[in-house]
């Protein structure tokens, strides 16, 4: 499954649950997600919002907050898993090997502290760097990620910068310490089109410059086609289809991912209407007994199986390097 | 491939998009070149945006444009001068009991230039009842009563704010325990309750500070608590924690910051309130005791010659209410200026 251009992977998630206990019920954000994550490699993750896509990230720092709960699973982090190591070493890791950024770029910088003091932040807590030396790699840092007159900039409160310079900061604070693994969670659906594209295109320099390996989170199948070597298609809390990015939008198989991709809308073409993806995403409290995608499911239909609502589907590989969740794809089936 | 990004420094560049498509975009080299072309703009002072500085400048700036804040700002600066400078203005020790000099009790004021006889010393606020200066006691006065509310305040925000923080952030019975145990003392009358804890402390000036401090804890802890609530679901804490910051340095060094604008606003409206029960509890003498000079306990020495010397009870009442309305209006102004909710 590990299709990592360099080396083995750095991150392995099996079979992660992570439930949110709630008055109303059990909601299982995340059901059953395995994930790796080779050295270097940009795997997407995608999905609708509430799919799980957050909480998975979420589970691997170990940030879920009440009433949320890893429930099942393990998460190798280089071998060993975080999931049973102590909070205080969680902590050294947080930031130092494993950074996050966040959607709402300004709203994830202190308003009260500037941007170089927060980047100088991450230095003292992970690399005991204080003072004048922290300011200065603060700013070494800020020109990393292409910030224009980083000494200015680094003196500047949030509420001064625009939308994509506080992702910029935000960035230059996850790098600060090093990390091997970059989550970037959404980094983009704040952001106009064009600082999306800049954006995107930093976390490809990172990528190549410095070898970060990044979790690219996003709903925008547009961001994943152009950075990520390999997409997992989220739905209702599970894996439903993982491939390599380019056979995944070449030969989408999942009838998920199909309607994802088909309810695109083509810039320059004209069309009366969009592909929509008919019903609405399942309450993850009360979830369809078997698969969760099967009464929205137009191709189940067409095909006439009746076991879609009677068990849930493995993961399967129809070939190498891509799995998919759906019966259509069992022996027998098509 | 949906995107032919540009690959410039910033959104605020004043570059058009079209130049910046046909810029090689290959290399990073090149398009570090294109990076640095912009970064040459930005400096060249065509975009010259927000200028650096703190929410606080911003305060000050805009501070500076109320008129009642500035008038608080006068009325209290006078009010530092009489007692910081007190031994320099008061032409008499404020105990000195000036009999042999030739006055009798409850003198009114003799000001020479008002035609006072020039035989006579001169007494700008006249006797007390006891044959001091008035005006002398009443500079001393401000030094007393400046000094008691500031320290008053100064003590229940810092455990306020310590209540506050561990109540918010913590949650869960903490919570409860701390905020039942504040809402009990917030059931009771403020004044009433401080001269209960008066009453068991015994009279003096550290005890009402005590007091007055004890009664007003519960009004900062509810402000802390209340926006520590708030700033715990703000992005940039879970973005901390994402980078690995602490519990405590979370507590200290990102939530608490943020917590201080409404804190400063109401603790200086809070001095005021200070001043009037500092005051209060002198008056019925469970504050500070004679001869200390001190505005409350001037006016209940005297405050049955209100008929027949009304200057001793007229100037001690005055310089309460300077005090007060000085306070209030600074508190006023600030909440004005920090509070973006009220227009700009």
């Amino acid at each position: 499954m590990t299709a990592s251009p360099n080396g083995g992977p750095i991150l392995e998630i099996r079979d992660l649950e992570t439930y949110f206990f709630t008055r109303d019920g059990v909601v299982k954000a995340v059901d059953g997600v395995d994930l790796t994550v080779g050295k270097g490699e940009i795997v997407g993750l995608v999905g609708e919002s509430g799919c799980g896509k957050s909480v998975t990230s979420m589970s691997i720092l170990r940030l879920i907050q009440n009433p949320g709960e890893i429930v099942d699973g393990e998460i190798y982090f280089h071998g060993e898993d975080l999931l049973k190591v102590s909070e205080k070493e969680m902590r050294s890791i947080r930031g130092d090997r494993i950074s996050m950024i966040f959607q709402q770029p300004v709203g994830s910088l202190n308003p009260v502290f500037t941007a170089g003091s927060q980047i100088s932040e991450v230095y003292e807590i992970h690399e005991d760097i204080k003072g004048k030396e922290g300011f200065k790699s603060a700013v070494d840092m800020l020109t990393k990620v292409g910030i224009p007159d980083p000494e200015r900039r680094a003196k500047s409160y949030p509420h001064e910068l625009s939308g994509g310079m506080a992702q910029r900061v935000m960035i230059a604070m996850a790098l600060a310490a090093g990390p091997e693994l970059l989550i970037a969670d959404e980094p983009t659906t704040a952001l106009d089109v064009t600082i999306q594209a800049q954006i995107i295109d930093l976390l490809a320099d990172i990528r190549n410059d410095l070898g970060t390996s990044i979790i690219l989170i996003t709903h925008d199948l547009g961001i994943v086609a152009e950075i990520a070597d390999r997409v997992a298609v989220m739905y209702a809390g599970e894996i439903v289809e993982e491939a390599a990015t380019k056979t995944l939008f070449a030969d989408p198989q999942h009838p998920y991912t199909k309607g994802l991709i088909g309810s695109i809308p083509v810039a320059g073409s004209r069309r009366e209407w969009l592909d929509v993806i008919p019903g609405r995403v399942p309450n993850l409290i009360d979830l369809p007994t078997g698969c969760r995608f099967a009464p929205r499911c137009r191709a189940r239909e067409e095909a006439g199986l009746t076991i879609c609502t009677e068990q849930r589907p493995e993961l399967r590989m129809t070939e190498s390097g891509h799995t998919v969740r759906c019966f259509l794809y069992e022996d027998g089936a098509t | 491939m949906t995107y032919e990004p540009p690959h410039a420094g910033d959104d605020r560049t004043p570059s058009d998009p079209e130049d910046a498509a046909d810029q090689p975009l290959d290399t990073m080299a090149a398009s570090d070149a294109v990076r640095d072309e912009v970064r040459m703009d930005l400096s060249g002072g065509g975009v010259s945006a927000t200028t650096a500085g703190g929410l606080w400048r911003t305060a000050g700036r805009e501070i500076i444009r109320k008129k009642s804040a500035i008038i608080g700002m006068a009325l209290l600066s006078v009010l530092l001068i009489l007692a910081v400078f007190a031994p320099i203005i008061a032409p008499y020790d404020p105990n000195q009991v000036l009999f042999d000099q030739g006055v009798s009790p409850r003198d009114p004021p003799c000001i020479h230039l008002f035609g006072c006889d020039e035989e006579k010393s001169q007494h700008i606020l006249g006797i007390d009842g006891n044959g001091r200066d008035y005006f002398s006691r009443i500079v001393y006065g401000a030094r007393v009563s400046l000094l008691a509310a500031f320290v008053a305040v100064l003590f229940a925000m810092f455990w306020g704010t310590i209540v506050g923080l561990i109540a918010g952030f913590f949650g869960g019975w903490a919570d409860n325990v701390l905020m039942r145990i504040m809402d009990v003392l917030l059931s009771f009358p403020s004044l009433l309750l401080a001269i209960a804890v008066v009453t068991v402390l015994g009279p003096g000036l550290i005890n009402a500070i005590l007091a007055i401090a004890i009664v007003t804890i519960p009004q900062y802890a509810r402000i802390v608590r209340s926006s520590v609530l708030s700033i715990r679901e703000q992005e940039y804490v879970a973005a901390d924690q994402a980078l690995g910051v602490g519990r405590w340095r979370l507590l200290a060094h990102r939530i608490f910051p943020n917590t201080l604008t409404p804190l400063i606003v109401i603790a200086t409206l809070g001095i005021a309130t200070a001043v009037l029960e500092i005051a209060s509890l002198s008056f019925l003498g469970l504050g500070v005791q004679p001869p200390t000079p001190e505005w409350g306990s001037m006016l209940a020495a005297e405050r049955n010659q209100v008929f027949t010397a009304p200057h001793l009870v007229f100037f001690a009442g005055l310089m309460i209410m300077w005090n007060v309305l000085g306070f209030n209006l600074l508190g006023d102004g600030l909440r004005d200026a920090i509070d973006p909710r009220l227009g700009r």
